[in-house]
């Protein structure tokens, strides 16, 4: 280009390289180049997947199997995500609650279960209870509460953990009710249950849905962590295999691909319901005041 | 003075160190409509909030209807008295405070249904009548958030008659609306008074004070510093204080 500019012309107004370059970057649209540079890292990607030979064909052969994993994931974040739902309510109302039995083990459960490692927990649930279960001093009808199978140990520990992190979500949801609600239905003569069941919580669902759905993304994530308690979900089955046959490169790409794919899912319809919740929120906030 | 409806007594109110309300008594008679008016802080909001026990007076005593409540710790008969002097006394705020969530015609049924037991169906045909009274009987089915501040208010006031009150308090109803909305809740508010509801307004609208206050009280730092009917007070207060404020909204 340079050589170009010294060759005879030189009365012409010369560009330089760096300027032609700015007036076509702004001809293109800001979305082509997105989709450029997505175009760019795939490319890359794929040449270091030629390049570090990859074995293609071993994936295709141990894919059903790994993606085997995906309904006991599933299984796994449904049921806790249910249970962190039902403790969060407890948790938030126990929280805001001006009983001191309520708040003091409302608060505990919370701090404690933050304050300590999700892996801890797995394994406490899976490994540690069921040596009380044993203990001569353990009443036998306590027993059968103290060993769990994986799945269900996976729903408890997971949900309990989720629950304590959703209770703060669910305080939050519910505080944002105004005041003035809360005024308006004492003086009907509503009693305090029928203020928080008729006219709090109703609102407060609506400020909760979407911070629930990413809570469920996050646990999709997170449920890999069982695995290494031994339930053979996705991430178990893809990290055993890679080790099997030492192919870890391999397996956990594809464990990778499949969470990748399923949080998109999820992280698709969790937008939609933000949009759609938050759009009705942010209008009524607007017509609440003046 | 007919049947006495509200005996106030030597209502005190502070908020931690600070006093709002300094020894009110008050007692206002059926089919009385007595507004209420005095600067910002004065007291007058906090007094008709002890009324329904929204804020819980520091001292004195509160009857509405023959319920009397003293002061005293949180029983559960006590809480129940509240609760009927609740149903008694129907609120109306300045921000409305409809519940976003419900349509109009479930926000009006809500009490009735939640807390008197009452059917649906009954809870709606009363409803129904009271909401075709304040001209709104086609936005049954409209939520909150499609109604404008006016519209707003006379459903919030459809919703607290619908417990059928035998008081109606309302708390600066007209102040959170812009200038043209205010005169239709005006309106409804006048017809009530006409069909001789017991009200207790704040509001500094001195015109409906004119034409349908039976009393005026005027507040001013925690006392009631001068009552009288609408006339001699407006046009020749004792007080300098309630003269001063009057030319200032008049």
């Amino acid at each position: 280009m340079a050589t170009g500019a010294t060759h005879g012309e030189r009365q012409r107004p010369s560009f330089s390289l760096k300027e032609r370059l700015e007036a076509r970057s702004l001809a293109t649209p800001f979305k082509a180049k997105l989709a450029a540079v997505y175009v760019l890292i795939t490319i890359v990607l794929l040449l270091l997947f030629a390049y570090f030979e990859f074995d293609t064909a071993f994936m295709a052969e141990w894919l059903p199997y790994i993606a085997g994993g995906v309904p006991l994931t599933l299984i796994i974040c449904v049921g806790g995500i249910i249970l962190a739902t039902a403790l969060a309510v407890f948790g938030a109302l126990g929280r805001l609650s001006k009983n001191p039995l309520a708040q003091g083990v409302a608060n505990f459960y919370v701090s404690f279960i933050r304050g300590t490692p999700l892996l801890v927990q797995i394994f406490f649930v899976y490994f540690a209870l069921p040596q009380l279960a044993f203990k001569e001093q353990t009443p036998t009808f306590l027993q059968p509460f103290l060993v769990y199978d994986i799945t269900f140990a996976a729903i408890l520990a997971l949900g309990v953990n989720y629950g304590a992190y959703m209770s703060e979500i669910f305080r939050a949801g519910i505080q944002s009710v105004g005041y003035g609600q809360i005024e308006a239905a004492h003086a009907l003569g509503m009693s305090a249950g029928q203020t928080t069941r008729r006219v709090v919580l109703p609102q407060a669902v609506r400020n909760i849905i979407p911070p629930t759905g990413n809570e469920f993304i996050a646990m999709l994530k997170d449920s890999s962590l069982v695995g290494l308690a031994g339930a053979t979900e996705l991430f178990y089955r893809a990290q055993s295999t890679g080790k099997a046959e030492s192919r870890a490169y391999e397996t956990l790409a594809v464990a990778a691909l499949i969470y990748w794919g399923l949080t998109s899912i999820f992280s698709f319809f969790q937008k939609r319901l933000e949009n759609k919740m938050g759009r009705g929120y942010v209008r009524e906030l607007a017509s609440h005041g003046h | 003075m007919a049947t006495e409806l509200i005996r106030i007594e030597h209502l005190q109110k502070c908020f931690g160190p600070l006093q709002v309300l300094d020894d009110v008594s008050l007692k206002v008679g059926s089919g009385e409509v007595v507004v209420i008016f005095g600067r910002s802080g004065s007291g007058k909001s906090t007094l008709l909030r002890c009324i329904n026990f929204l804020e819980e007076p520091t001292r004195g005593s509160i009857e509405v209807d023959g319920t009397r409540i003293d002061v005293g710790h949180m029983t559960r008969t006590r809480r129940e008295k509240i609760r009927q002097i609740r149903m008694k006394a129907g609120m109306v705020f300045q921000e409305f405070n409809l519940f976003p969530h419900l349509t109009v015609m479930e926000n009006i049924i809500e009490a009735p249904v939640t807390v008197k037991g009452e059917s649906k169906k009954e809870a709606t045909e009363r409803g129904k009548e009271l909401l075709a009274k304040v001209g709104l009987s086609e936005k049954a089915d409209e939520y909150p958030i499609r109604l404008s501040g006016g519209q707003k208010q006379r459903v919030a006031i459809t919703r607290a008659l619908n417990m059928r009150p035998k008081i109606m308090l309302f708390d600066e109803p007209t102040s959170a609306l812009d200038p043209e909305l205010i005169g239709e809740v005006l309106t409804a508010m006048k017809t009530l008074a006409e069909e001789g509801m017991t009200m207790l307004v704040i509001t500094h609208e001195m015109g409906f004070a004119r034409e349908v206050a039976t009393r005026m009280c005027f507040v001013d730092e925690g006392i009631i510093l001068e009552e009288g009917g609408p006339t001699e007070l407006l046009k020749g207060a004792r007080h300098e204080r309630t003269r001063r404020f009057l030319e200032a909204v008049l």
